[in-house]
């Protein structure tokens, strides 16, 4: 069995609002899997039910091939959770924590002294092991939670907004450190609504929003769409023919937004140079010019267009 | 190389949330002088003044201590541990809610044990004389596992606010303390009095360890234990009925 995360039909409701709406995916082993979407999309809600902690309503999952409604203690053996909102025990100390997950998942003892120590080392909190958790700045603790997701060894490991807050030492350390565990054959799903991080890390990303998957693609189709969606703003002190900003060489297509005109293009940069010596040369003066980059709510229902358009084809 | 989780694994688990808890929440001074304070405050807010024998008393303020203390930090761990967000680690590691509230249990029990023995050590010291001290210990292990799973049923309900269940569970313990013979003796109760008794677990554990210094009881001594057993077995297998549905709801 290649499949690591077997997804079918994932629905939860809560009352009236439908959190995740019939999601189906696969995931297959060894792979890093991004999960992207907006606040509010059904990220956390799908991990919560990947990792058993909500049950689903409708549909089904399994993840290394046990089921998560039937087999959850099982299936958690194998993995690692770093869930968004959890905290450590903030009145044990590091090791404390350490020592608790250990043996909560088994590990035996002389393993878990050993194997904590090398994490502590890699994620560099050696020196902090006897502070309290109380004491830890809010990367420390997130750089623990990870220590902690990691002591048993975990064949595919969950990551729910990892780095969301975190100092640019703490992110840096985390995403190096899921980089390698990736390389030595882990099977990582994270979750996270930053594109830049998601297409820096994963293989495959599926793109979520409103609980429904718009696309499971690759990050150099996301790329694509998002140099598509890439934008200069500009408005000028005189009117200008919109067609005038058209014929620009690197405007790929230009709309009027009230007084301001957005231009999409494939280098925004150059386009704001051509713009430039355009103003000079119409003696035009700049009331607004803005390099805009895509938002995710915009790659998604870039997304969704084109598949409308392929459906209605 | 990962264990197999058997039950035995489970209880190895449900040991290491028990030595959390006792880590975080028990070993506090303030938790320990509260626990044996508040009953003996609350005893002879009731017993001075009344003329009534050291053999019937310190049954009742042992009964009082085995109740409070047992119950006294285990309502408030769930709804702690949902306000600090360290809930959504634990319940992510492979245990079941079982073990979960077994190791809640468990803490909460060797802690009502370690303080009840307080007063019955330095009644022994004092030369208190007793029956049969190992009915006595007996009562008290029973006991403190029973006031143990009914402080767990007590913190089911899916709260952040510790206080909330605080109150809640006074609600509960205050009326059960005054209906169990601990300051008016099952045998001069009228009947009515004695059937709302018999619905509190405190009455059996008061039995017994009134026997345990009088030697007599109002209870068969068999009845005492099975009861009580009984009602560590209904409290704890509804505790952990009642987390299980509530903890989606706490996340």
């Amino acid at each position: 069995m290649d499949e690591a995360i077997v997804a079918e039909n994932l629905t939860k409701r809560f009352g009236e609002l439908v959190a995740v709406n019939h999601v189906s995916f696969k995931v297959k082993k060894g792979e890093f899997f991004g999960f992207l979407g907006p606040n509010g999309a059904g990220k956390t809600t799908t991990i919560r039910m990947l990792t058993g902690i909500i049950k689903p309503d409708e549909g089904t999952a399994s993840v290394m091939g046990y089921d998560v409604r039937r087999e959850i203690v099982k299936a958690r053996q194998v993995m690692g959770i770093v869930p968004e909102m959890a905290n450590v025990y903030v009145d044990l100390s590091v090791w404390q924590n350490l020592m608790f997950m250990g043996e909560l998942y088994g590990v035996p003892k002389d393993y878990r002294c050993k194997n904590a120590e090398k994490l502590l080392h890699e994620l560099n909190l050696y020196d902090k092991r006897d502070v309290k958790a109380k004491r830890l700045s809010k990367g420390m603790r997130q750089r623990l939670l990870l220590c902690m997701a990691l002591l048993n060894d975990p064949e595919i490991l969950f990551l729910d907004e990892p780095t969301v807050g975190l100092d640019i030492q703490s992110a840096h350390i985390i995403r190096g450190m899921l980089r390698d565990l990736n390389e030595n054959g882990v099977t990582i799903f994270l979750t996270t609504h930053n594109m830049e991080e998601a297409n820096q890390l994963c293989d495959r990303i599926a793109i979520i929003n409103h609980g429904r998957i718009a696309a499971v693609d690759t990050p150099e189709k996301l790329r694509g769409i998002m140099r598509e969606l890439q934008c200069v703003e500009v408005s000028f002190d005189k009117p200008v023919d919109i067609n005038t900003l058209s014929n620009l060489s690197y405007v790929n297509e230009a709309k009027r937004v009230g007084k301001i005109f957005r231009l999409y293009t494939d280098s925004p940069f150059d386009l704001v140079e051509e713009i430039v010596d355009f103003a000079k040369r119409n003696h035009l003066r700049f009331t607004w010019l803005q390099v805009l980059a895509p938002k995710l709510e915009d790659v998604f229902l870039k997304i969704t267009e084109g598949k409308r358009e392929e459906d209605e084809k | 190389m990962y264990p197999k989780n058997t039950i035995v694994d489970q209880f190895r688990r449900a040991f290491a949330i028990c030595k959390k808890d006792m880590r975080i929440y028990y070993f506090k001074g303030p938790v320990i002088i509260f626990g044996l304070l508040f009953p003996l405050f609350l005893f002879l807010a009731f017993s001075i003044g009344r003329e009534l024998p050291l053999d019937f008393l310190i049954p009742g303020m042992l009964g009082m201590v085995v109740f409070f203390t047992s119950t006294s930090v285990v309502p408030v761990i769930a709804p702690w541990e949902t306000r600090m967000r360290t809930l959504e680690r634990l319940i992510s590691a492979p245990v079941t809610v079982t073990t979960i509230i077994w190791g809640d249990v468990l803490a909460s029990a060797i802690f009502g044990l370690f303080i009840s023995t307080i007063p019955v050590v330095v009644g022994i010291l004092a030369g208190v004389s007793f029956v049969s001290l190992p009915i006595m210990l007996l009562g008290i292990l029973i006991s403190s596992f029973c006031f143990s799973s009914l402080g767990a049923l007590l913190s089911s309900p899916p709260s952040d606010t510790p206080a909330t269940v605080m109150m809640l569970s006074s609600l509960v313990k205050f009326p059960l303390v005054f209906i169990s013979g601990v300051f008016v003796p099952l045998e001069s109760m009228p009947l009515w009095g004695r059937i709302i008794a018999y619905l509190s677990p405190l009455t059996y554990f008061v039995d017994l360890a009134r026997f345990s210094m009088r030697g007599v009881s109002q209870i068969s001594l068999a009845l005492d234990v099975t009861i009580l057993l009984i009602f560590t077995v209904l409290f704890f297998c509804t505790a952990v009925k009642m987390h299980e549905r509530s903890l989606s709801q706490r996340i």
